[in-house]
């Protein structure tokens, strides 16, 4: 390799440009040929999500993707709602519609009042699951996110059919300490969350996670366990639950489940 | 079995050059993904991966990189390799690309690919540089799956998920110790073992340089290797 040939601009540019060119033809066939994969994955981790705190999934139990869509689409009916009226929105597909897309577009979106679990917009479309049998309506899915210590946590609450009661919690993206904060995610501590009021008759969101052990759901409705070093991190669960079983966000349609207008 | 050259590219970065322990490269996801050794392994396959791949390719094309652009050719190589697997953890692997989040992508600081690539792929062969690569991946990976079984032992009480020690939160005796689950501890851990690695091996700890006051240039600008290795 003559050495003179190889400092010349012309041949820097040209080298530059087919290394790029090189480099990306297999970023372009990993992109593209992946991508129906790794979607599948995201929304079958998204559905194995919605069916453990519905409570039709036990922890730790694997399924493959296609007992997933079944189990799913035999329990579970993903509905849109307009966040502020409570009404069903039959324009939007729920199976292709990306709530945490929408947040983000303000033509999707709109800026959320002051709040203490930091939500800064509202999608105006918020997708809930509801598990029906017959025409009875025996459970509802919601999705929450709300700031704890150090990041922002998004999980599902499911509430039985009187949208009062809890029948399970889950985080499943945030970025908590582990081992303290990120005790969010353990089995045991969602546990002691199932069979406590969220809301109390009036309407207003009672349930929040205290400092210390709180007494069994049935003597202590409206207290969870804390966690022991988080107590930001509860703080920021409670702030959050207060804000999307609140009047500002899944409120309204609330009500109307509880006025048996669903 | 191997030349000389390739013994030494393979064995060398395992105790005597560690990238970790005695080059002190690749810190930055040795403090962040060794909470647990499930993810922590995964780490050092995909890094292993990704630094054959570029050692590999960018000592093919050595003599065609105009040496002006060398360090963005390798910068593009290694980059491109990196999101190759990021895409493949995403497609393949969605579980463990979750925990590991943002640090697969990381894996292009990761000075270690950067450093074998200037330091070895430029100057030797395709074989030389691929058992470099494995040696330094191997280097890397024993460093990190050591601080991994620490941390997840002693903070978690489990190896690899596995249940040792039954926890004081299940009615077992054990606490686990917050600290392990923090970064600051893989410090510790990592400070340790370069510790025990220059004991057991003095040639690796740098000669102090003893220098008198009457010695030193008046142009305080100077420095010396120490500061260099660090940028």
């Amino acid at each position: 390799m003559a050495d003179a040939r190889r400092d010349t601009p012309l041949y820097t540019i040209g080298f530059a440009a087919l290394v790029c060119v090189v480099c990306a033809l297999p970023i372009a066939w990993a992109a593209v040929s992946l991508r129906p994969r790794q979607e599948l994955n995201a929304r079958i981790d998204r559905l194995e999500k919605v069916l453990g705190v519905a409570g039709f999934m036990e922890p730790g139990e694997s399924l493959t993707a296609e007992q997933v869509e079944a189990r799913f689409a035999e329990a579970i009916v993903p509905r849109a709602i307009d966040l502020a009226t409570g009404d069903a929105v039959d324009t939007i597909d729920v199976a292709t519609y990306d709530q945490r897309k929408a947040m983000k577009d303000p033509a999707l979106s709109v800026p959320a009042p002051e709040n203490a679990a930091r939500v800064v917009s509202l999608p105006r479309v918020a997708v809930v699951y509801e598990v029906r049998r017959g025409d009875s309506l025996q459970a509802i899915v919601l999705p929450i996110q709300g700031y704890g210590l150090w990041s922002t946590m998004y999980g599902y609450i499911a509430l039985a059919g009187d949208a009062r009661t809890v029948n399970g919690i889950t985080f499943y993206e945030h970025g908590e300490t582990a081992g303290l904060g990120g005790e969010i995610e353990n089995p045991r501590w969602q546990a002691k969350w199932v069979g406590r009021r969220a809301v109390d008759d009036t309407g207003a969101v009672q349930l929040q996670v205290i400092k210390g052990a709180a007494g069994p759901p049935a003597d202590d409705p409206y207290r969870v366990d804390g966690l022991s070093g988080a107590t930001i991190t509860g703080r920021g669960v409670t702030s959050t639950l207060d804000f999307w079983l609140g009047a500002n966000a899944f409120g309204p349609y609330l009500a109307r489940v509880r006025a048996g207008g669903n | 079995m191997l030349d000389k050259q390739s013994r030494g590219a393979l064995l060398d970065p395992l105790f005597d050059d560690n990238p970790i322990a005695k080059q002190v490269l690749g810190i930055c996801s040795a403090l962040a993904v060794t909470t647990l050794l499930q993810p922590s392994l995964v780490m050092c396959l995909a890094v292993t991966a990704v630094l054959v791949a570029s050692n590999v390719s960018i000592s093919l094309i050595r003599q065609w990189i105009p040496s002006s652009i060398r360090i963005i050719v390798q910068l593009t190589i290694i980059s491109s390799l990196v999101i190759l697997t990021d895409q493949v953890l995403k497609a393949y692997a969605y579980g463990v690309s979750r925990q590991l989040s943002v640090f697969v992508g990381l894996i292009i600081t990761n000075c270690i690919l950067m450093g074998r690539a200037e330091a070895f792929a430029m100057q030797n062969g395709p074989k030389a540089s691929f058992f470099d690569a494995i040696g330094n991946g191997a280097g890397y990976s024993l460093i990190l799956l050591i601080v991994a079984a620490f941390r997840e032992f002693f903070g978690a009480g489990s190896l690899f998920g596995v249940r040792i020690l039954p926890l004081a939160a299940d009615g077992g005796w054990y606490v686990p110790n917050g600290l392990m689950v923090l970064s600051p501890a893989a410090f510790f851990l990592i400070g340790g073992i370069v510790w025990a690695v220059r004991t057991w091996k003095p040639a690796q700890v740098e000669l102090e340089r003893v220098v008198h006051i009457e010695e030193l240039p008046h142009d305080t600008s100077h420095r010396d290797g120490a500061d260099r290795r660090a940028a």
